[in-house]
């Protein structure tokens, strides 16, 4: 087991794939000479210089158009958003052309590129730099969406849409780019031998395949489905309610495109509960989505209505407290979690 | 004060409305047979053009947006293209994708909406990108498509069009910024065909020619007489030369005028007067050029006869084909969204079939 921050699992991930694969190369604001606004891309200009670790102007719908380009002549490009919040100026791109190139071209130009950055609410950044877009870019058709919670889910998933022929959007957190850096102290218990990836040595080529989602903590109570950032909420509530006697299945579907509704239908069939966590708001969101798909499979191993815990339905605000409260977080959960398994 | 930089804009034109030579011509065109070959596929883009603007009256196209009068303009810059140069065209540009190898069927599948007719059979064409129909955002698909050139260190060069109208929008800055910073093997072709559906040019920005938009980027803006192709050629093989050397990106504003409607779900005659259109058809590219190669003398009536016969025969021949093109299969809906298709969608795509045979 070894000591990585998110940062550098992902960072890992990059210096890997662009070891292996000539075409790749990563492009976006500060990512070379400054080593990346968040320290992600840290040394990757020394190793592979300035025409595979490009300096772009400021400019997110010029580097996301002309990656899209350069996806459909053969490069594989990742495309680093300093935050998720500013790939909105380029909304055109990344959703109106990226994932329909292989469609409207009858099956010619595929475009794999991979969009990457920081995603949710960072701390105080105010309403327009706190996005989460996992909810918006989920319902498009031709892109896959990846979420990854720990660092080795992030190596691990990061590779693989590094390799995926398809547009991929890849949602890390601010909040959690420094995770690890106390090993296994900065984890839930329930993680301890599993939140760090292989190291090179273990594994020269460790990939986690899209579509597979990961029991975080097993359990036969209630069923508790978290993506990104949230998933350590829930590992947290799950712990506390431990010790009400409710044993919680923490399950992280790590990719909401695809989605692996299975796993997910199998755990509430064994618990007959169901709380779906997720950090974007709640109307027309991947929570919803996720509840609707598991009443459509599972209605009648409910014991409860399926009950989402999202975003209160506002702005991201300010004021530390207030953004807090706003956010999903651990208490919600535990609260929620005993509300609906009173009648357990 | 000190003035710190100075810019100016050329203009270019060697064959004026009239088809009468005004200043020496450059060399390439000194040889007939090349303008022949022009004028020639000029006629042929003219032939199709309206015989696909009748297709869609009669219900056998979908929306068709005509190229009247642009026909010096896109053959002239498809023609001046090298084999393994990318074409990355707008959806007024067919006179172009015709010079690189795209079939008259292929475009009309297109516009009947059918996804096989950006699948160019042509191995000349088959790096091209399919018509792009949102504003600009193909200028920036150029772009990346140049910086994978200079990627790999190849001498090619993508060349995209745009409208007056494309000039306004973000992704048109961001294309010729990012182009003009990187350096990349890239041309930008203007079609100021003077409307924008139904907006003028003079409301389309404050700028007195759009070429000068490429010296904010950084590089080189021409404007030329977009319906001389002597001219279009020309500003074209100087601007490919440039950017295949290294040299970065070139931008040309060819000034001609959309002679027919912005498409056939469109009525020019609601915004525009007779007048101004009668005016224009007397600076159209197709009577000026042959105008010119009758004077000198290599081309008559009887030639023009068998031309004008030989369009029209071609052009049938590819409406039938593309009328015989048997349907799609309901499962095209699915087939080209994901390099595999994921397994959410397999059930779907069952459902589709069995609801397509029922």
């Amino acid at each position: 087991m070894q000591a990585i921050q998110y940062r550098e699992a992902i960072r890992e991930a990059m210096v890997e794939e662009m070891r292996r694969d000539e075409r790749v190369f990563l492009m976006g604001e500060e990512v070379a000479q400054y080593n990346g606004a968040y320290k992600v891309s840290q040394g990757m200009l020394d190793e592979f210089g300035p025409r595979r670790v490009v300096d772009s102007p400021i400019s997110e719908t010029g580097f996301s158009g002309l990656g899209v380009g350069a996806a459909m002549y053969g490069l594989r490009p990742i495309i680093e958003f300093m935050s998720w919040s500013f790939c909105l100026v380029a909304a055109d791109q990344i959703i109106n052309n990226a994932p329909k190139m292989l469609y409207m071209s009858g099956g010619q130009f595929g475009c794999p590129a991979v969009f990457r950055g920081n995603n949710g609410a960072g701390g105080q950044l105010g309403s327009t730099h706190s996005w989460c877009v996992e909810s918006m870019f989920s319902s498009v058709p031709g892109l896959k969406l990846a979420v990854p919670s720990t660092p080795r889910d992030a190596k691990g998933l990061l590779k693989t849409a590094i390799r995926d022929d398809d547009p991929v959007f890849f949602l890390e957190s601010e909040r959690m780019l420094g995770l690890g850096a106390r090993g296994g102290k900065d984890f839930s218990r329930y993680l301890k031998d599993t939140w760090a990836p292989p190291t090179p040595k273990q594994d020269e080529d460790f990939t986690i395949p899209f579509g597979v989602a990961d029991i975080k903590k097993p359990g036969n109570d209630v069923t508790i489905v978290a993506a990104g950032r949230p998933v350590h909420f829930a590992l947290d509530a799950a712990e506390a309610l431990g010790k009400e006697g409710i044993d919680c299945e923490v399950i992280d579907p790590r990719t909401y495109r695809p989605l692996d509704i299975d796993t997910i239908v199998k755990s509430v069939r064994k618990t007959n509960y169901c709380v779906v966590v997720d950090q974007s708001w709640p109307f027309a969101s991947v929570g919803s989505e996720i509840a609707a798909q598991v009443y459509e499979h599972a209605m009648d191993d409910l014991d409860n209505k399926v009950i989402r815990i999202n975003n209160d339905d506002v702005p991201a605000p300010y004021n530390r407290t207030l953004e807090q409260e706003m956010l999903p977080n651990t208490k919600k959960i535990i609260d929620t979690v005993r509300a609906v398994t009173y009648n357990a | 004060m000190t003035t710190v930089a100075n810019f100016a804009i050329d203009y270019r034109q060697y064959l004026n409305e009239h088809g009468e030579v005004n200043t020496k011509l450059p060399d390439f065109a000194n040889n007939s047979d090349t303008l022949i070959q022009n004028y020639q596929d000029m006629v042929l883009t003219r032939t199709f053009d309206l015989k696909a603007v009748t297709l869609q009256r009669t219900g056998k196209l979908g929306t068709f947006p005509p190229i009247l009068g642009q026909e010096a303009l896109s053959v002239g810059i498809g023609s001046s293209m090298q084999k393994d140069d990318v074409l990355v065209p707008s959806y007024r540009d067919h006179g172009a994708q015709f010079q690189r190898g795209v079939s008259m069927q292929e475009v009309l599948l297109y516009w009947g909406g059918d996804e096989r007719g950006s699948n160019f059979a042509s191995a000349n064409a088959k790096d091209d990108l399919p018509i792009s129909v949102p504003i600009a955002s193909q200028y920036l698909h150029a772009a990346g498509i140049a910086k994978a050139f200079q990627y790999r260190q190849q001498k090619r060069v993508a060349v995209t069009f745009c409208g007056d109208g494309g000039t306004s929008e973000g992704d048109f800055y961001e294309a010729i910024n990012l182009a003009g910073t990187w350096k990349l093997p890239v041309v930008f072709i203007v079609s100021n065909n003077q409307w924008a559906i139904s907006v003028p040019r003079d409301i389309q920005s404050g700028c007195e020619t759009l070429a000068q938009k490429a010296i904010a980027a950084g590089f080189t803006g021409v404007q030329v007489d977009g319906n001389d192709i002597i001219a279009v050629r020309e500003a074209s093989l100087n601007a490919l030369e440039h950017a295949r050397n290294g040299n970065g990106p070139a931008l040309i504003e060819a000034i001609t005028y959309r002679l027919g409607d912005h498409t056939t779900a469109d009525d020019a005659k609601r915004y525009r007067s007779r007048e101004e259109t009668n005016a224009a058809w007397q600076r159209e590219p197709i009577a000026r050029l042959k105008s010119y190669l009758v004077n000198i003398g290599v081309w008559n009536e009887e030639q023009e006869k068998n031309l004008q016969t030989q369009c029209a025969a071609k052009v049938e021949k590819a409406v039938k084909a593309f009328l015989d093109m048997p349907k799609p299969n309901v499962t095209e809906i699915f087939d080209s969204l994901y390099a595999q298709l994921p397994e959410a969608l397999i059930e779907q795509r069952e459902e589709a079939i069995s609801e397509a045979s029922s």
